[in-house]
């Protein structure tokens, strides 16, 4: 371990790659305040930048756009009560209350320490349980990782879908019927191309995520009226006060940031559950814990109530690469839009990427404290400032979101039709939003379809045609348990609500 | 009676499965891989049985609340043009060149959602655009079909 340690600090120390997480973290800064556009969008937009890159120095930079995301949206969620990302929606629970007193400065002081004291010890945790787990996960074979794939999605489904579950359940068919389109990777033999030459090679992973995420949200705003950018307005125009912390506020801190390190760790790592479901329940964890008069100072600027979250949703963004590095299976919509971005350089994560690849397995894992130390050094003092640069007018911020979405895309093909495809798929993609219909899953599933579909062929093709591989295996048959599991629980919470 | 979009949509999404999966039966596969457990439209197969029962259980089962979307606040003009100036921009990028086709999509677009400061708006197509292919093709050297910079003897 100590090797790859110094492996990854080799590369991740490189002044390019350290360049790529200050960008990455004050890019994610940015795009995370913006109420309405949230990390995947952040991260859409940067692939085709990435695409000029390394792989390490590509993962290093979604990585630190990723954190820097979910940090802006805990600043708009604190100073204006409008959580950028869903994740950081408990945040303002009493982030907001505290700016309300006068303390906004010292609201993000306890939030950045938090969230850079979750996302440090996430990442220690991370250094010892992905080596680990990726040498248990080479036992897995092509069974056990179909089953774990559809246990992914139907996870997924389940918790994005806010008591949507069969819409969610529908973009999943969605993106695999998607991610089908194209020339059959072991026979060649041309599916859904229509004879359109142009299709042959299926439809691109990045088009997708610039269609559903940067283009679709963009347009969902201007349809909807709303201005992302009067958020940063706001921002700038509040006055912070001091970012000082006393020695009760740190005492409380020090109370709340290991416990709940641990737990939205430890949600981030399970499939589909993320920062959002991690940064709730660890606030309501952390009610359960305090005494009774700290229990009454809950959503109304309780430092215990500002650090749970905070300290969850960051180290929820560690626990979700568990997943992506150690099986190659992403774990939310983030870290799938990631894993496409890694096929597209070639590199297939999973167990064997540990050895392999060790420079990408460790590099991100120690770009993650520079992450970390930016964040918390560079961009607290400059939120006020980077909330000034952010004040541009919608007029101005998405016509530019659509540029760079049809830019990058025209310039990774130099294929008009990818053009008025990915259009296509936006104007789709607006409608289905505009009903709720959640599009994590569809990126989800359009990243594992060929996966899924590679290893239901080698299950099947060993089996001789029969689905008894799905219970042949004990480590199968429990994943699909699990499934199972899932999928009761949301028909009867489906049952219970009617 | 009145049926919601959330129906509609379902019912177009059990329309495109049943379309899919005709498709899917029409994949022409090798002689000797037509009775294999596993050929290139196996797994179509399988998703659009799946995709037309998830939307015939979406149609079928009753919804708890209907969720209506208030369609007299939502800005169809907006979408509907900046949708066809992103069309434009699609067919001219290749006749009339990256720098003029986004130039001129942004300076539309800044248009028709409302901006009326031109100062800012030419600042941000023209001279940004001029810029952003200055980035590309001098320093990363990433080439650019551009028949009016050629024209101009800008570019090569």
């Amino acid at each position: 371990m100590i090797e790859g340690i110094l492996i990854g600090l080799n590369t991740a120390l490189s002044l390019k790659n350290i360049l790529m997480v200050v960008m990455g973290c004050f890019f994610g800064t940015i795009i995370g305040m913006l109420p309405g556009l949230g990390p995947m969008t952040a991260i859409a937009l940067m692939i085709p930048i990435t695409w000029g890159f390394d792989p390490a120095t590509g993962l290093i930079l979604m990585a630190g756009v990723y954190y820097g995301a979910v940090f802006g949206g805990s600043t708009s969620s604190i100073l204006i009560n409008a959580p950028g990302v869903p994740g950081t929606v408990a945040t303002s629970f009493d982030g907001y209350p505290m700016a309300q007193q006068g303390k906004a400065g010292k609201a993000l002081a306890i939030a950045a320490y938090s969230s850079f004291a979750g996302g440090t010890l996430a990442a220690i945790f991370l250094l010892f349980a992905a080596p680990s787990l990726s040498k248990v996960s080479l036992a897995f074979r092509s069974p056990d990782y179909f089953a774990l794939m559809v246990l992914g999605l139907t996870a997924v489904s389940a918790f994005s879908s806010k008591g949507q579950f069969l819409k969610a359940m529908m973009m999943v068919v969605l993106g695999l019927m998607l991610a089908s389109v194209g020339q059959d990777t072991l026979s060649d033999i041309p599916r859904f191309v229509f004879n359109n030459m142009n299709l042959s090679d299926g439809i691109s992973f990045v088009l997708v995520v610039m269609a559903t995420f940067a283009m679709s949200e963009a347009l969902t705003i201007i349809l909807k009226g709303t201005d992302p950018s009067r958020a940063s307005k706001a921002i700038s125009l509040t006055e912070l006060g001091s970012i000082k912390l006393d020695k009760n506020e740190t005492k409380k801190m020090l109370k709340t940031i290991p416990r709940s390190s641990v737990l939205g760790f430890l949600i981030g790592v399970l499939p589909g559950a993320g920062a959002t479901i991690a940064s709730f329940l660890a606030y309501g964890m952390e009610r359960n814990y305090v005494n009774d008069e700290e229990k009454q100072k809950f959503g109304k600027g309780s430092v215990h109530g500002l650090s749970a979250p905070e300290t969850a949703n960051n180290a929820a963004c560690s626990g979700a690469f568990v997943p992506l590095l150690t099986l190659g299976i992403p774990g939310s919509g983030t870290t799938a839009v990631m894993l496409g971005a890694l096929l597209g350089f070639g590199i297939q994560p999973g167990p064997r990427l540990y050895m392999t690849n060790p420079e990408i397995f460790w590099s991100v894992i120690m770009s993650m404290y520079i992450g970390m130390v930016v964040l918390l050094i560079l961009n607290l003092p400059l939120i006020p400032y980077i909330a000034r640069i952010l004040a541009v007018p919608r007029t101005f911020l998405i016509p530019m979101i659509l540029f760079f979405s049809v830019t990058g895309i025209y310039l990774m093909s130099f294929n008009t039709f990818d053009i008025f495809l990915m259009i296509g798929i936006a104007v789709v993609a607006t409608v289905l939003r505009l009903y709720k219909f959640p599009m994590p899953p569809l990126i989800l599933a359009f990243v594992l379809g060929g996966l899924m579909e590679e290893n239901l062929r080698r299950s099947l093709l060993i089996s001789d045609g029969s689905f008894s591989f799905l219970w042949d295996r004990p480590l199968t048959a429990i994943i699909l348990a699990f499934t199972i599991l899932i999928v009761s629980w949301q028909a009867y919470l489906s049952i219970k609500r009617s | 009676m009145k049926i919601s979009s959330v129906k509609i949509i379902s019912l177009l999404f059990f329309v495109l499965s049943a379309f899919y999966l005709y498709t899917a039966y029409q994949i022409q596969v090798f002689s000797f891989d037509e009775n294999a457990p596993f050929n290139a439209k196996t797994f179509p197969i399988y998703l659009g049985y799946v995709g037309m029962f998830l939307a015939g259980l979406k149609i079928i089962l009753p919804e708890k609340v209907k969720e209506e979307v208030d369609h007299t606040v939502l800005d169809y003009k907006k979408v509907i043009f900046l949708v066809i100036i992103m069309i434009f921009y699609g067919l001219t990028i290749l006749r009339a060149g990256f720098f003029l086709s986004t130039s001129f999509f942004l300076l539309f677009a800044y248009y028709f959602l409302g901006e009326r400061r031109w100062k800012l708006m030419l600042t941000f197509s023209f001279p940004f655009v001029a810029l952003f292919v200055f980035l590309l093709h001098g320093l990363l050297d990433i080439y650019l079909r551009d028949p009016f910079l050629k024209l101009l003897g800008i570019i090569g």
